[in-house]
């Protein structure tokens, strides 16, 4: 139990640390990086529930993907270190007191939460009861292949959309590199041909 | 002491208000604000992921699946978004993103 | 007798109105001359018509009413359009459409090169529609129609060349001026109504008798009722008439087409007043104190518009006052109860003002388009023909023997002074003076304009013609009337036959009937009045003829005097003091503070003002950045959140 608090503690503290040091941080790389902190730290939290499926896909997806991904991006844009801004400065009072009151709502409401007495028989997908101790993973797919086979395929759907458009949006074709017309090639007529070529200048397209 | 529900959905809370203080208190540059939303996205897996667990509700971690599929997706496309912006304007600084001034 | 009666009233009323709507609205269709025939054609028809009609009605028993159909049924009040066959409204229409007739036809010639013909054509005939609708009407109402539609028609012929900015201004001072009057006639109308609980005729006439003592609030005051009502009723006559005080709008009115001045203004609109007065004869007689205003204004006004008409240099202007003198004539022979010497003088009036007019019309067409008298002269010799009709209407108009005008102007005159009472004498006095005056500036005319040297230049003169013969036989009818009209029927309107003439059409109460006591007055009295006329001549012959030095002296010596009558005793400039000049303030301050800037700036401007200040304030919400925008999802989440949490 004390392992398990101070481990808990410990992953907030820095997941929260993080947070504020992706922010706040001067060089974007460093944010990105803490960004991958604060998600391992996640990851950890969510092994401590028990959803160690869930953490190892996390590590996976999100740092291993998207984060790699920000990194990408961030040294492909060559962004400048940039200073604090005058503005945030100015922003600062009236943001933090808005978040803060948001903060303070959200703890209210979430820290009083009772379950409703029928809310048990709403559950979506309720674990066996009994001793059946069966593994996250193996929990997991139980159910998302049989019931959440709908929401999985548009999921995948998803992120081929996703990927069709990334593709889309940043292609872009230069105008001084020569590619291959694949429909011009094998529109060739005559297989050989005899050309008398003037020394020096190419063969033509 | 026990971690019960309230302290999970507790962290979540905080790490939501620190994305949400990213989107707008950021003055660089896009970037941040896209991070920011991860920040805000991974809060609220957090929140699903401790609900499902203390509720025995597995639909909750199913769910949290979901919305990481989404989030990458969503990243991939605002990041290309953002590609072509810096290709078009050349820079991502946040103040100089006002075209739609009314 | 009684079908025949009908169908020929509704034919001598209607066929104008017909002709009217069809040359207004098809004009360019039938084209210039088509319009011309056609008006033309049915006004000498229902002039034909009205003699037999005439015939009938006057020998008939009693007024015949023909019900037409329906028009007003609310509460109390019952209207519907009639006409009224007596013997007043049968000489009227006669009067009304003979005049007409005549001057549709003079039209033909005189507004030949005009480019609005059919236009002109179908007003006129709209106009004396208008008049029979008005001399045939068997109730206020009808009558009222009749009155609106006269000015009405008035307004629209007298600015009929709307492009000129004076006539457009005359129109609308001919306009407003006999609104005024015609505000004090519905005031009228209402003060009947309320006494009499009816409108008809009929009822009002016999319920008159009973209603000598009543008594009526106004404005506070406890007034005898039908006084009131008579006087109200006489200020719309004054109006249409010209009377003094709502006088000012018929010299103006020469703005429009000499036709129109001679058949409106001379002929038939403003004797629409006298018309009035003697067909309310019934109510008016038991109303002693409004007839004595009725006389005392008449007799004012004679002698206003005489002078003034003296000093005129505008041929048409001379003839306008001279109307208006007359007709101040008319208006104190009523108000001694001789409302048939009245009516008698309307007839011939009718006959030698309109002539004058059209031989006015002639002298100016022949000087293409002069109107200065000043400018005119020596022109016996180009226009012989018309200065011979101007002669005889001239010598009508002043009284000499013989000609019709000495028949009723001294019928007038004499019963002025029988009758005994101080207006009566008044009258008398200032009729006599003015007849004084009339000869003068008759014969100031025709000097002026016909002998002498020649004052315009060499170009006028020589392309001064007679006018073509489509004008001269309306001229010549016209003569005719002028010369006969008073020899015939002196003795049917104001003689012996009188009483079986008019029948029940004019009540005079026998204490009234100074047209019976005239025979008592003396000789002398008798032959004052073709004393002032002959004297008139003289004058006139002295200062045009003899010696035509005189007048620049005259008018140097008494130089106030003479400005005062030329500028018609500055009853325009008293007005424009007093009335105009406020009105147009208040008129602009209404607009332009009022309407402008009260109404408009909180209303429609204001408001549009306010909705950009506030689009402007909004807009300032869209900066374009999207951290802004994020800002303000968070701000309306936070709301929504502390909503749902507060607990309610």
């Amino acid at each position: 139990m004390i392992l398990q608090a101070i481990l808990f503690y410990l992953f907030v503290a820095v997941a929260v640390a993080s947070g504020v040091m992706v922010v706040t941080a001067r060089n974007p790389v460093h944010s990105v990086l803490f960004l991958i902190l604060a998600f391992f730290n996640a990851a950890g939290l969510f092994v401590l529930i028990g959803a160690e499926f869930l953490a190892m896909i996390l590590v996976i997806v999100y740092v291993g993907a998207v984060a790699v991904l920000f990194i990408f991006v961030v040294m492909m844009l060559d962004i400048d270190f940039a200073e604090l801004a005058a503005g945030m400065v100015r922003y600062l009072p009236i943001g933090a007191l808005v978040g803060l009151v948001l903060l303070a709502e959200l703890v209210l409401v979430l820290g009083t939460w009772v379950v409703a007495p029928t809310g048990s028989s709403l559950m979506a997908a309720p674990l066996p009861a009994g001793g059946v101790s069966l593994s996250n993973t193996r929990a997991l797919g139980d159910i998302l292949y049989t019931r959440y086979i709908f929401p999985f395929q548009v999921a995948g759907l998803i992120l081929l959309v996703a990927m069709i458009g990334a593709i889309v949006l940043t292609l872009r074709q230069r105008a001084d590199v020569r590619r291959q017309s694949i429909a011009a090639q094998l529109a060739r007529g005559r297989t050989v041909e005899v050309v008398k070529v003037r020394v020096g200048s190419g063969a033509g397209d | 002491m026990v971690i019960g529900l309230a302290h999970y959905l507790t962290v979540a809370a905080i790490l939501f208000t620190l994305g949400i203080f990213g989107i707008f208190l950021n003055r660089k540059n896009v970037i941040i604000i896209m991070m920011s939303i991860e920040l805000m996205l991974l809060a609220v897996n957090i929140n699903l992921v401790a609900f499902s667990v203390f509720l025995n509700d597995l639909a909750g971690q199913a769910f949290a699946m979901f919305v990481l599929t989404v989030a990458a997706a969503e990243a991939a496309i605002g990041l290309a978004i953002l590609v072509v912006y810096f290709r078009n304007r050349g820079s991502i600084g946040v103040e100089d993103i006002n075209m739609m001034k009314g | 007798m009684v079908v025949a009666h009908s169908e020929l009233a509704v034919a001598v009323v209607f066929l104008p109105l017909l002709a009217s709507v069809i040359a207004g609205l098809f004009g360019r269709a039938i084209s210039d001359r088509g319009a011309q025939l056609l008006t033309c054609g049915a006004m000498i028809l229902a002039a034909v018509l009205s003699i037999p009609l005439f015939q009938e009605v006057t020998a008939a028993e009693g007024p015949h009413i023909i019900p037409l159909f329906p028009w007003i049924v609310a509460g109390g009040v019952a209207v519907e359009w009639t006409l009224r066959l007596d013997t007043l409204s049968a000489v009227m229409l006669m009067t009304v459409s003979i005049a007409s007739a005549t001057i549709h036809v003079y039209s033909i010639g005189y507004m030949a090169h005009d480019k609005s013909i059919p236009r002109f054509m179908s007003y006129l005939s709209l106009f004396t529609f208008f008049m029979l609708a008005l001399v045939t009407a068997n109730d206020f109402v009808q009558l009222f129609f009749g009155w609106e539609g006269v000015g009405l028609m008035s307004y629209l012929l007298i600015g009929f060349w709307y492009d000129r900015p004076s006539a457009n201004a005359a129109a609308i001072k001919a306009f407003i001026v006999n609104r005024i009057g015609d505000f004090g006639f519905a005031l009228g109308i209402f003060a009947t109504f309320v006494l009499f609980g009816a409108l008809d005729f009929d009822t009002v006439f016999g319920a008159a008798p009973s209603a000598v003592d009543k008594t009526m609030n106004f404005l506070g005051w406890e007034v005898p009722a039908l006084t009131l009502a008579c006087i109200l009723l006489f200020i719309g006559a004054m109006g249409k008439s010209a009377q003094l005080g709502l006088h000012t709008w018929l010299p103006d009115a020469m703005e429009g087409p000499t036709p129109v001045s001679a058949l409106i203004h001379a002929a038939t609109m403003v004797t629409a007043g006298v018309f009035m007065v003697a067909r309310l004869s019934p109510m008016f007689e038991y109303a002693p104190t409004a007839l004595a205003v009725v006389g005392v204004i008449g007799g004012t006004t004679a002698i206003f518009a005489a002078s003034v008409g003296m000093a005129q240099n505008d041929i048409k202007r001379v003839i306008a006052y001279s109307t208006c003198s007359q007709l101040g004539y008319m208006f104190f022979a009523a108000g001694v109860s001789a409302y048939a010497a009245s009516i008698f003088h309307l007839f011939t009036h009718a006959f030698f003002k309109a002539l004058l007019f059209l031989a006015a019309g002639s002298v100016i067409h022949a000087m293409g388009g002069e109107q200065d008298m000043r400018r005119m002269g020596g022109l016996w010799r180009k226009i012989p023909i018309t200065g011979t009709v101007m002669w005889i209407g001239s010598l009508s108009l002043a009284g000499i023997p013989f000609f019709s005008g000495y028949f009723s102007k001294d019928t007038i005159l004499e019963a002025a002074w029988a009758s005994g009472t101080a207006v009566g004498r008044y009258s008398f006095c200032l009729g006599v003076f003015a007849a004084f005056m009339t000869a003068f500036y008759s014969w100031r005319l025709l000097f002026m304009t016909f002998n002498g040297e020649p004052r315009a230049d060499e170009e006028t003169m020589h392309h001064a013609h007679e006018s073509p013969w489509v004008m001269l036989i309306p001229l010549f009818v016209l003569a005719a009337g002028a010369i006969g009209a008073g020899y015939l029927f002196q003795g049917l309107f104001v003689g012996e036959e009188r009483a079986a003439f008019w029948k029940h059409a004019i009540l005079v109460l026998p204490e009234h009937d100074s047209l019976a006591a005239r025979e008592q007055i003396s000789w002398v009295i008798g032959s004052l009045p073709l004393v002032a006329g002959v004297l008139g001549i003289a004058m006139a012959t002295l200062f045009y003829i003899v010696d035509p030095r005189l007048p620049a002296r005259f008018t140097a010596q008494f130089r106030a005097l003479y400005l005062f009558v030329l500028n018609k005793w500055y009853f325009d400039e008293l007005y424009d003091w007093l009335f105009v000049r406020n009105a147009f303030t208040l008129g602009d301050g209404l607009w332009k503070t009022g309407d402008g800037m009260l109404i408009d700036g909180i209303g429609p401007d204001g408001i549009a003002a306010r909705t950009r200040d506030l689009a402007r304030q909004a807009s300032r919400l869209q900066t374009g950045y999207v951290y802004h925008y994020a800002f303000a999802m968070l701000i309306g989440v936070v709301a929504f959140v502390t909503w749902y949490l507060v607990p309610r």
